[in-house]
């Protein structure tokens, strides 16, 4: 017998989780428990991805960015989406709840353009008809092309081509919300970081400069990176310091490019290709080891001697000693949207005392893997649960006494207040990186255990870090 | 131009729009579409997605499959899940790129009922049509494979006829009547859903089944023993006619918006219980002579405006015209109303002369042309949840206390 629910939000009838198959929860419940196809111990679990393919879930937690957000970082452009109704629709009010809907337009493909063709037409034409309406000149626009697109025998090379003589003072970029090639060759988050800086055109270099490329957050200010800079003179740049498109065009003065997330290789491969810009890997990593090899590259490009980290090392430390004094072995779980080195964070809590016991994620990156070999080994009872598999929709979303949650998936399948509402690395104040991130990170452990988080609320907002209207 | 939408939000998609009819049935729905395209849907128009556990999936459909066209992964993937989640139905949702390879949803609904013995529906959307289609689509498909038995006795015995708008003649004896078409997408979780059954009661009806938001695959499957059939939106409009004609079922259009259209829908319930003929219970309001003051233009929903032009006319005199993007049928539109599918016919529409006013989503704002008063009524359809805390309930209650004095 289904329960009888509620459709009045200012009348909620709250009966245990809200589930409509209340008879058999239980049953359900268990297929997505330990063991099952949606979660095993780290012992049991595989490397790089633990899950079957199957089906898939999508979790209320929403503080991931998407194509979107990460267009909108070009300051002065405007999105243009060619798409289906459907496809439309998450694109047009994630622009809307970040209060973007006046950097945002769209032309719906239909039947007809399927059937009978003209999507040159279409999307020439319709670039005009915006132009006309808008009350605004872009400097620059950003047209999204589709899955379909890929389907179609479209000719991307005459509408671009064609827009570009007709609009000269315009810049166009090529961009693609293509999710059915998310597990075939570049997928749509590394495109997109391709063509963020596609517009960039060649300049002088500035030996001054070096970039941050990649990144959706801006790397918080007390990261210590900044000093290894200034130190050498250098000042870093990243697309968030742009209010104008000429900003925004400077970071093509940067000789040296520096990557932190895995998803803006591509980016970097091109941007040496094209501007000559040479770059660096420097992931977030939370290993000292792994960290210190990061700012060697850096010291060894800006021409200096490698800055000694111990005291940086005893204040991480302390920070996470302090998070170990106060939560004792309160169980902690993490989730994969919290940063993409997760395996490496998990190792640094494990080696403070700090009680790791559930992780969250449906793949690993290739550089975690020596990580989670070592966490595997020393603590296989972990459990690894999918955030995607059907059974999730299920699984028990409570836990006994307080727990800990970094991340909002981590937080929604513990059903905790307590949580770091930390997304891709950031949280309120950027990007954390390097030691000081570790310190601010612990110190965001310590205030999460302390004060909950009305999580509802904040794991629905998308786009962390980005302004919500909701 | 057509196809463009410059300034305004888009509407959800018939994709969406069956995930959305059948939310509270117990079924397991997978849309048949890209990883990821799920979330478009449980994030902006599903509210019930955080507290109401239902399973609504996605087939993660890659470029490979979709050139190959592997119907097997998505038939294993399915069956494989239903399997261990033991679903009343299953149902398979078309997208674009199924759309444009020729995905045969019929023959791998039938493929699936075959191997999982579960009673499986294929619906060929394509995420290029309006959610009204899905809603639609859904409904008269839920209806037609559920309700298969009647009701024995005469459905018009429960009212006396004598009288201009008839009462009940016993409270004992309601007729039964079944809400087609109700879903978030138009009426969000303001408490509409439960005030049309309130409202029902207080005329002496019963709710049967309230299709689709508070009732069960269970409850469908006794929707043609209901005496009347009201339909509260396009999306409800195809069942009530499969009931009418499974089993001469009369329904009525319309939404108890306002207090005193509220009175005349139930009275045209009544009437259309004892005639046995379904009727639209907006059309016989004649359009207010508002002495030139001119009109309003009322963005949205056919059904759901043109009951709010029905209130209003009736309570304040004024007159609403509606301006209707979405699918609808000529039953539902009133002769002032109009279909006005682009931004840019919109854009005209409200420039017309006589023109003084604009109701319509929030996210329509942005076509304001200066001098009109714009009047804010939150479609969840169109702006998803961002108005959520300030949709108001119109249901049976004057328009100017629940919504605006249009006269001001």
């Amino acid at each position: 017998m289904l329960k009888k629910l509620s459709h009045d939000r200012n009348k909620p009838e709250k009966t245990g989780c809200g589930c409509l198959f209340d008879d058999r929860s239980a049953d359900l419940a268990a297929a997505a428990g330990i063991g099952g196809p949606a979660s095993v111990s780290l012992a049991e679990a595989h490397f790089p991805a633990p899950f079957k393919e199957g089906l898939e879930y999508s979790s209320p937690a929403r503080g991931t960015w998407n194509i979107v957000h990460t267009g909108m970082l070009i300051p002065e452009s405007h999105e243009i989406f060619v798409c289906a109704e459907g496809c439309l629709r998450g694109v047009v009010l994630t622009a809307a709840e970040m209060d973007g809907m006046g950097r945002y337009s769209a032309i719906e493909v239909r039947e007809n353009n399927v059937l009978e063709g003209g999507m040159e037409e279409l999307m020439i034409d319709g670039v005009a008809d915006v132009l006309e309406k808008l009350p605004y000149r872009p400097k620059a626009i950003l047209i999204f092309i589709n899955c379909q697109h890929f389907f179609l025998a479209y000719d991307q090379d005459y509408v671009f081509d064609t827009l570009r003589k007709r609009f000269p003072d315009i810049d166009f970029d090529d961009c693609y919300m293509i999710p059915t090639l998310r597990k075939s060759g570049i997928t749509p988050d590394q495109k997109m970081r391709i063509q963020m800086y596609e517009l960039l055109k060649p300049q002088p270099f500035d030996d001054s400069l070096i970039n941050i490329i990649g990144s959706n957050r801006k790397v918080f200010a007390d990261s210590e990176i900044y000093d290894i800079a200034a130190s050498a003179g250098k000042k870093i740049v990243q697309i968030h310091d742009s209010n104008t498109y000429e900003e925004y065009q400077n970071m093509a003065r940067a000789p040296f490019n520096i990557y932190i997330e895995p998803l803006a290789k591509n980016s970097a491969e091109r941007l040496e290709k094209r501007l000559g810009q040479k770059y660096a890997y420097l992931p977030a990593f939370f290993r000292y080891d792994r960290i210190d090899e990061n700012y060697r590259k850096l010291a060894e490009y800006c021409g200096i001697t490698a800055i000694d980290t111990s005291g940086l090392r005893a204040e991480a430390d302390k920070a996470l000693a302090e998070v170990k004094d106060l939560i004792g072995d309160t169980p902690v779980a993490i989730d994969y949207s919290f940063t993409f080195e997760i395996m490496s964070l998990v190792r640094l809590l494990l080696e403070h005392g700090i009680n790791v016991r559930e992780i969250f994620a449906d793949g690993f990156a290739a550089e975690d893997e020596e990580d989670f070999r070592w966490v595997q080994k020393n603590y296989p009872d972990i459990r690894v649960s999918s955030c995607v598999r059907p059974e999730m929709r299920f699984a028990d979303r409570q836990r006994d006494g307080r727990y800990l949650a970094l991340g909002q998936k981590a937080a929604y399948f513990t059903g905790t207040d307590h949580f770091v509402n930390v997304v891709e690395g950031g949280g309120d104040e950027g990007l954390y990186y390097g030691y000081k991130g570790i310190v601010r990170i612990a110190e965001l452990m310590k205030e999460a255990f302390m004060e909950p988080k009305d999580m509802k609320t904040i794991i629905q907002r998308k786009g962390r870090g980005v302004k919500s209207v909701i | 131009m057509k196809q463009v939408a410059a300034l305004i939000s888009t509407y959800s998609s018939d994709e969406f729009g069956v995930c959305s009819a059948l939310y509270e049935l117990g079924g397991m729905v997978v849309m048949h579409d890209a990883s990821g395209c799920n979330s478009t849907y449980t994030t902006h128009d599903e509210p019930r997605w955080y507290d109401m556990d239902s399973m609504i999936y996605i087939s993660a459909i890659s470029e490979m499959e979709a050139i190959m066209g592997d119907d097997e992964k998505l038939i294993n993937d399915i069956t494989e899940t239903a399997a261990e989640l033991h679903p009343k139905f299953i149902a398979v949702v078309g997208a674009p790129i199924p759309y444009m390879i020729g995905t045969d949803f019929q023959a791998i609904a039938e493929i699936l009922e075959h191997k999982t013995g579960v009673p499986c529906f294929g619906f060929e959307a394509n995420g290029m049509d309006h959610y009204t289609r899905g809603i639609s689509m859904a409904l008269e498909a839920i209806v037609d494979r559920f309700a298969l038995t009647g009701k024995e006795n005469s459905a018009s015995a429960a009212y006396d006829s004598s009288a201009d708008g008839a009462a009940p003649r016993e409270a004992r004896s309601g007729a039964v009547v079944n809400l087609l078409g109700a879903t978030p997408l138009d009426f969000s979780l303001n408490g509409s859903i439960e005030s049309i059954e309130i409202w029902l009661e207080k005329n002496g009806f019963k709710t049967g089944a309230s299709i689709a938001m508070g009732c069960s695959l269970e409850d469908i499957s006794r929707a043609g023993e209901a005496d009347l059939n009201l339909v509260l939106s396009y999306g409800g409009l195809a069942a009530a006619r499969l009931l009418e004609k499974r089993f001469g079922t009369p329904y009525v259009v319309g939404i108890p918006v306002g207090a005193e259209f509220a009175a005349h829908l139930a009275g045209r319930m009544r009437g259309a219980i004892e005639t046995g003929k379904s009727l639209s219970s907006y059309m016989d309001i004649p359009a207010p002579e508002e002495g030139g003051a001119g009109w309003i233009a009322a963005v949205g929903e056919s059904v759901y405006q043109a009951s709010v032009a029905a209130a209003a006319a009736m309570e304040q005199g004024v007159d609403i015209r509606v301006l209707c993007p979405l699918d609808t049928d000529d039953m539902l539109m009133r002769p002032q109303d109009r279909l006005t599918p682009e931004e840019d016919d919109i854009m005209e529409a409200i420039k017309e002369e006589g023109c003084r006013g604009f109701m319509a989503d929030p996210m329509y704002r942005p076509l304001l042309p200066q001098g009109l008063t714009f009047y804010a009524l939150p479609h969840e359809a169109f702006s998803g949840r961002i108005y959520d805390s300030v949709n108001p309930n119109l249901i049976d209650r004057p328009l100017a206390e629940s919504l605006y004095d249009f006269r001001k």
